[in-house]
C-alpha cells in the first residue's frame, strides 16, 4: 500500500469498516449484558401474572439468541424497537433527549477549548514563573475534583447563596415551556450555565495540562530553534511555529473529549435535571427498560468511535508525515 | 475528637513526613530519582498519600466515634465542625471525621485493588500483543478498541444496578476489567520498540524463552509508562467509585466510602455543608496526590524535557 489518494480512500474506507464493526460489537456486548443480568423488567409491586403477561408481550420469553436476532432484524429497518416504561418508539425518546446532550456538551467543549488552550499557551510561555505555578497548581486542583462535588459546589454557590442561576432544569416551565422567543432563548443559556461551567472547568483545566506540555515538548525542536536564531519575533515563534505543531497532538485529544463528556453527561444530567440522553441512559438502566438502554449505548459508541475516527483525519490532513506511518503500520500487521 | 485521636493522628504525621524524608535521602544518590524529588508538589503528593494510607490502616486510633453509629439523632442531627466533632456530624448525627476516616480504608482499597486489576490484565495484554504480533496482536488490538468504545459508565451503571448490591470484591473486579484498555495500547506500543533492541534480541539469541524475555528484559524496561498508568489509575478508579456511590448504586450503606457521604448529605448541602464538603476534598486530595506523584515521574523518565 502506497501514499497519495488512492491510499487514503482505502484507509478511510477500511476505518469506517472497522468503527462499523466496533459499533455491533459493543451494541452485541450490551444486549448480552443486560439479557443474561437477573432480574425482569416489571417494578416491584406489580401482580406476578400481569409480569409475566408483559414478559410475553416483550419477546422476553423467548431465548436469548431468538431475541438477538430479532432484534438485529429490526436494527437492519433502523427500529430500534419501543421503551418498555412508556411504550414509546426509542427512537422518539432519543430524539428528544438528544439536542439537550448536544447543547451541554457543546457548550461544554467550547469552555474546556477555549479556556485550555488559552491557559496552556500562556503558561507556556512562562514556564516556571509565577503567574505558570499558580495557574498550574489551580488547574491540577481543578483536574482532580469529581465532576459531581463541583456541580454540589457551583449550585451551593451561585444557585443558592447568590441566586445567579437557575438550580436545575432546562427551561422555565411557566414562562418558557418550549424555546419560542428570544427570551427564551436566552433562559435555555441561563439554565445551560452551571451545568455546562461544570463539565467545562473539569475539561478545561485537563486541556491546559495537556496543552502546556504538548508547547515544551515542541519547544526544544530544531525548528524552534532556528526560527529564533533567524530573529522571528517571540510572537510568531510562539503562534506559528510551536502551536502549529503543538496542535497536532491536540487534535487528538480532541477526539478523546467525548467519551469524558458522555461520563460525565450521565451524572451532571442527573444532578442538573437537565433532560439529556445521559439521564435517560440512567434512568432506562434502573428501569430496566432493554431496548432504550441497548439503543442509548449504540448512540454513545457510535459517538466514540466517530469522534477518534474525525481527529485520526484531521491529523492524517494536518501532518502528512502520518500518512506514510499509517500505512506502514497497517504493513507490519498485514504481514 | 479525644486526646488519643488527637495523638494518633499526630503521630501519623509524622511517620508520613519521615517515610518522605526517607525517600527523598535514599533518591539523592541516584540522578533519576532526584529528578522525580525535583518538584516540591511530588514530595507533598507522596506524603500525603502516606499520610491517607496511615490513617486507613489505623482508622479504629484515629476515629473518635463508632462511623456507623447515630449519636444522637434528636440534638446531634447536622451538627456544625466543633472541637467534639472534627468535621461536623450529618444528617443522621454520624461524626463526619470518623466515617471520612474508615472511608478511606474502602475508598483507597477500592481505588488501589481496582487500578491493580486493571494495570496487571492492560500490561499483560499489551505485553503479549506486542511480543508476540501477527494474529494475537490483531485479535487482542481489535477486543480492545471495542472495549475503548464502550461506554464505560454505562456497563458499570449496569453491573452495578442489575447484579443488585455488589460485593465489595466483585465492585474492584468489575472497575478493573473495564478500565485495562488504554494500559494494554500504551505497554504494547513500549514492547513493539522494545522488542528490537540490541539487548532483547541478545536475550533471545542466547535462549531465553519468551516468558523471561518479557518480564526479565522488556516489561522492567517499560515499567514508567506502567507507574504513570498506575497512578493516574488509581485516582481514576476513586472518582469512579465515588461517581457510582453518588448515583446511589456503589457500596451499599451504611458502610462510609466517600462517595456514598457526598450522596447521603447532598440534599442537606444547604443547610449543613461540611458533611459534602469533606469527603469531596478528600477525594480530590488523593485524586491532586497521585496526578503530582505520576507527573512526578514522568518527569524523571522523561530526560529532554529540562525546561519544566
Amino acid at each position: 500500500m502506497t501514499g497519495g489518494a488512492g491510499g487514503g480512500a482505502s484507509w478511510l474506507l477500511r476505518r469506517l469498516v472497522a468503527s462499523v464493526a466496533i459499533i455491533f460489537a459493543v451494541v452485541t456486548f450490551v444486549f448480552m449484558l443486560i439479557h443474561v443480568a437477573p432480574g425482569r423488567p416489571c417494578p416491584e409491586n406489580v401482580d406476578p401474572a400481569v409480569c409475566d403477561q408483559l414478559t410475553r408481550q416483550f419477546g422476553l420469553d423467548k431465548s436469548i439468541p431468538t431475541q438477538y436476532g430479532l432484534y438485529l432484524l429490526a436494527l437492519a429497518h433502523g427500529n430500534l424497537g419501543y421503551s418498555f416504561s412508556d411504550g414509546r418508539p426509542v427512537r422518539t425518546a432519543i430524539a428528544e433527549t438528544i439536542p439537550f446532550t448536544l447543547q451541554l456538551a457543546g457548550a461544554a467543549l467550547l469552555l474546556d477549548f477555549l479556556l485550555g488552550l488559552g491557559l496552556g499557551i500562556y503558561q507556556a510561555g512562562r514556564v516556571n514563573r509565577l503567574p505558570d505555578l499558580i495557574i498550574g497548581n489551580a488547574t491540577l486542583f481543578i483536574y482532580s475534583l469529581p465532576t459531581f462535588w463541583l456541580a454540589l459546589l457551583l449550585l451551593l454557590v451561585f444557585g443558592e447563596k447568590l441566586g445567579w442561576f437557575p438550580v436545575g432544569g432546562s427551561n422555565d416551565p411557566v414562562l418558557c415551556p418550549s424555546v419560542d422567543s428570544l427570551y427564551c432563548v436566552v433562559d435555555r443559556f441561563w439554565h445551560l450555565v452551571l451545568p455546562a461551567a461544570t463539565l467545562g472547568l473539569v475539561g478545561a483545566a485537563g486541556t491546559a495540562r495537556f496543552q502546556r506540555a504538548a508547547m515544551l515538548e515542541v519547544a526544544t525542536q530544531d525548528y524552534v530553534r532556528t526560527a529564533r536564531a533567524k530573529g522571528v519575533p517571540e510572537r510568531r515563534v510562539v503562534l506559528r511555529h510551536q502551536l502549529r505543531n503543538a496542535l497536532l497532538s491536540f487534535i487528538t485529544r480532541f477526539g478523546l473529549a467525548f467519551p469524558f463528556l458522555l461520563t460525565g453527561a450521565v451524572l451532571i444530567e442527573t444532578i442538573f435535571a437537565w433532560p439529556g440522553m445521559g439521564r435517560l441512559a440512567f434512568e432506562a438502566i434502573l428501569s430496566r427498560d432493554y431496548p432504550l438502554v441497548t439503543a442509548t449505548a449504540l448512540v454513545a459508541s457510535t459517538v466514540v468511535v466517530a469522534g477518534n475516527l474525525l481527529a485520526d483525519i484531521l491529523v492524517g490532513i494536518a501532518d502528512p508525515r502520518l500518512r506514510v506511518r499509517a500505512s506502514a503500520e497497517v504493513e507490519v500487521v498485514t504481514a | 475528637m479525644t486526646l488519643g485521636s488527637w495523638l494518633a493522628v499526630f503521630v501519623a504525621l509524622v511517620l508520613a513526613a519521615e517515610l518522605v524524608r526517607a525517600l527523598r535521602h535514599r533518591a539523592m544518590r541516584q540522578e533519576r530519582w532526584r529528578r522525580f524529588f525535583r518538584h516540591r508538589t511530588t514530595s507533598w503528593g507522596l506524603g500525603i498519600l502516606a499520610f491517607l494510607a496511615i490513617v486507613a490502616l489505623a482508622a479504629p486510633l484515629i476515629a473518635p466515634f463508632d462511623p456507623n453509629k447515630q449519636l444522637d439523632i434528636v440534638r446531634l442531627k447536622n451538627h456544625a465542625p466543633s472541637w467534639t466533632f472534627l468535621l461536623g456530624t450529618d444528617v443522621l448525627s454520624r461524626d463526619v471525621w470518623s466515617r471520612t476516616v474508615y472511608g478511606a480504608r474502602v475508598s483507597l482499597g477500592i481505588g488501589a485493588l481496582g487500578a491493580l486489576v486493571a494495570v496487571s490484565l492492560g500490561t499483560f495484554v499489551g505485553a503479549i500483543a506486542g511480543y508476540y504480533q501477527r494474529w494475537i496482536d490483531a485479535v487482542l488490538m481489535r477486543g480492545v478498541d471495542v472495549g475503548l468504545a464502550l461506554p464505560r459508565i454505562f456497563i458499570l451503571l449496569m453491573a452495578v444496578a442489575l447484579w443488585d448490591g455488589l460485593p465489595f470484591t466483585a465492585l474492584v473486579i468489575v472497575i478493573g476489567l473495564t478500565s485495562w484498555f488504554g494500559t494494554s495500547r500504551l505497554v504494547r506500543a513500549e514492547v513493539l520498540s522494545l522488542r528490537q533492541r540490541d539487548f532483547v534480541v541478545a536475550a533471545r539469541a542466547l535462549g531465553a524463552g519468551s516468558g523471561r524475555v518479557i518480564f526479565r528484559h522488556v516489561l522492567p524496561n517499560a515499567a514508567a509508562p506502567i507507574i504513570v498508568s498506575a497512578a493516574l489509575g488509581v485516582g481514576n478508579v476513586l472518582l469512579l467509585e465515588a461517581a457510582l456511590s453518588f448515583l446511589g448504586i456503589g457500596i451499599k450503606p451504611p458502610d462510609p466510602t466517600w462517595g456514598n457521604m457526598i450522596a447521603d448529605n447532598a440534599s442537606s448541602i444547604y443547610s449543613a455543608p461540611w458533611s459534602t464538603l469533606f469527603p469531596g476534598l478528600a477525594i480530590s486530595l488523593v485524586v491532586m496526590s497521585l496526578n503530582a506523584v505520576a507527573d512526578g515521574v514522568r518527569d524523571a523518565l522523561d530526560p529532554h524535557e529540562d525546561a519544566a
